[in-house]
């Protein structure tokens, strides 16, 4: 099993999730989040103090799949989240090393 | 039909009752007319009074404490909401029980007496002295709202560290000390600055530019300097958590403004419509001049600069409202939407002090401002302020030809600062040494609504 974590531009969620229905995944956990890779933030002024912004608010979509469909989400993922600009964002693959399903402890692939 | 015959009888029987009317002579007295007029002009001044007076409580609660609220970081939104709030409720008490009387009493030059103690011989009747048309509570309670609202504007220097315990002995002495001396010698009858009732020194403030703006924002610096920054200023980020707030807060005070300058002429007539225009105006002027200085300085005219512009012009124009022309306003607030503007973005941070929401960039400086303009561009047409012994009206302003206006604006200022510098700087010293000014640094890190008060402004988990 693999865990996908995403983390997007938040005007890009819908199209991801989209995506991801499309391909037939619908379990995920979503978060606001903030943070910056190589994308500058931006100067905010009030009252002449300025403040650097460089945490910016982005979304962290996570979710774990069945290793042989890692590939083929990443991609959906990728393609939907892209527009070619910095700060796209950052797609981070993990093992994982096992799943319970607490309702009736299914383990494994077939907890997800 | 029937309709057409209802309104037949009805026609005759207003017919019958007109005839009636005029059948019943007894042509009233000249006395009974005049009592009329005299109620009704009575009636018409005190409704307008009314509104005036709770306009004005509307600029500390909502206005004041939204605006100032929405300034602070969240964990301070309660607590610095409260500063204001807090005021309605001692300001109120204090007013009743003394403050009327130290400021509205005759007394010396510098203080009333105690004649109106517990609001004794505050009634129905109205005071000749400072208003033959409306009832002298009326009177009263207009200038308790002035009395609120001035010690909350200082409350915007000591924002986010200031104990709660600390602040409200604050308030109280400040009030008993600087408020009420400075709005009996500016508006007492026999008070030095009085330009209206015998003062020595004939000050012109309509509305309170030396009596609640340049009082209260001198000793916001005074509080800023003595108290010190704010723990992390000015590397760690304290932006204002909510702008939303602020601008309904800025809105609000705009329109209970009305309250404060036009409500001042204490009357219904000419001068309280000449009083509010030249209020809106210095508003609107005010807004452009420091939204175009901020625009040209950063490249953005913001909505924050937009909202403290206006106040800045409401300031200025305060002293100067029910003396001004409107073009003069419109100068007038121009000015000071610049003027204020470099006072803040500029001459603040080159100094250093921690005056957190500016209460003296805005209210110190702009008072100032305002208080001496009003000499310059006061006039007999609008105010007929002075008069010679036979009644000829005299200039009044530095335009008319009165130069030594600007010199009784300028000593009025002078003592307000003084008084404000002098006063704040003692009574600070002796809060703390009695309560302690600020909280601890663990309190302040939590904030002011945890640590003062027990409970949170934005409760996220209910």
């Amino acid at each position: 099993m693999k865990k996908i974590e995403a983390v997007i531009q938040p005007f890009k969620l819908e199209d991801v999730k989209e995506a991801l229905k499309a391909i037939g995944i619908d379990g995920m956990t979503v978060t606001e989040v903030r943070g910056h890779g190589r994308q500058k933030g931006h100067k905010e002024v009030y009252r002449g103090q300025e403040y650097q912004v460089d945490l910016l608010p982005k979304v962290k979509v996570e979710m774990v799949v069945a290793s042989a469909r890692a590939e083929e989400v990443i991609s959906a993922v990728s393609a939907a989240a892209k527009t070619g600009k910095i700060g796209d964002g950052k797609i981070f693959v993990y093992d994982v090393a096992d799943a319970i399903r607490i309702r009736n402890d299914e383990r494994g692939e077939t907890a997800l | 039909m029937k309709r057409i015959l209802s309104m037949l009888s009805l026609s005759a029987a207003m017919a019958a009752h007109l005839m009636g009317q005029a059948a019943t002579p007894a042509p009233p007295t000249t006395a009974a007319l005049e009592a009329g007029i005299k109620n009704a002009q009575l009636s018409a001044d005190n409704a307008w009074m009314l509104v005036s007076c709770a306009l004005v409580l509307m600029m500390t609660g909502p206005g004041l404490a939204l605006f100032y609220g929405g300034l602070v970081r969240r964990k301070n939104v309660l607590g610095t909401m409260m500063q204001s709030f807090i005021l309605m409720a001692i300001g109120t008490v204090l007013w009743a029980l003394i403050g009327y009387s130290l400021s509205f009493g005759e007394g010396s030059p510098f203080l009333g007496d105690l004649r109106y103690l517990f609001l004794d011989k505050v009634g129905a009747d109205p005071n000749p002295t400072y208003a033959a048309t409306i009832p002298h509570q009326t009177f009263m309670l207009f200038q308790m709202m002035f009395a609120i609202i001035t010690p909350a504007l200082i409350t915007g220097a000591f924002a986010e560290r200031m104990k709660f315990s600390a602040m409200v002995l604050f308030t109280i002495l400040w009030s008993l000390i600087v408020y009420y001396p400075m709005a009996h010698m500016v508006w007492g009858n026999n008070g030095l600055l009085n330009a209206f009732l015998g003062g020595k020194i004939p000050c012109l403030d309509f509305a309170g530019g030396t009596v609640v703006h340049i009082t209260s924002g001198v000793s916001a610096l005074v509080c800023a300097i003595v108290m010190g920054k704010r723990k992390g200023y000015p590397n760690e980020p304290m932006k204002p958590h909510s702008l939303v707030l602020s601008f309904i807060g800025a809105c609000l005070l705009w329109v209970g403004w009305f309250g404060f300058n036009a409500g001042s002429a204490l009357a219904a007539g000419g001068l309280a419509t000449s009083a509010f225009t030249a209020t809106h105006f210095g508003a609107a002027a005010a807004a452009c001049g420091w939204l175009l200085a901020e625009w040209m300085q950063h490249g953005k005219p913001s909505v924050l600069g937009g909202i403290s512009g206006a106040v800045a012009g409401l300031v200025a124009i305060t002293p100067a409202s029910g003396f001004v022309k409107p073009m003069p306003a419109l100068i007038i607030g121009f000015i000071a939407g610049v003027f204020c503007y470099f006072m803040v973005v500029k001459v603040k941070n080159m100094l250093g002090y921690d005056d957190s929401l500016d209460a003296f960039g805005v209210h110190g400086a702009g008072g100032t401002l305002g208080a001496i303009l009003t000499g310059v561009f006061a006039t007999s047409e609008i105010n007929p302020a002075f008069k010679d012994a036979s009644g000829k009206v005299l200039p009044v302003g530095l335009l008319e030809g009165n130069g030594g206006q600007v010199v009784n604006q300028i000593i009025g200022v002078g003592i307000s600062w003084v008084l404000a510098i002098v006063a704040t700087f003692i009574i600070l010293k002796v809060v703390d040494a009695v309560v302690g000014l600020r909280v601890s640094p663990e309190e302040e890190t939590m904030g002011l609504d945890l640590s003062q008060h027990g409970e949170e402004g934005y409760s996220l988990e209910s």
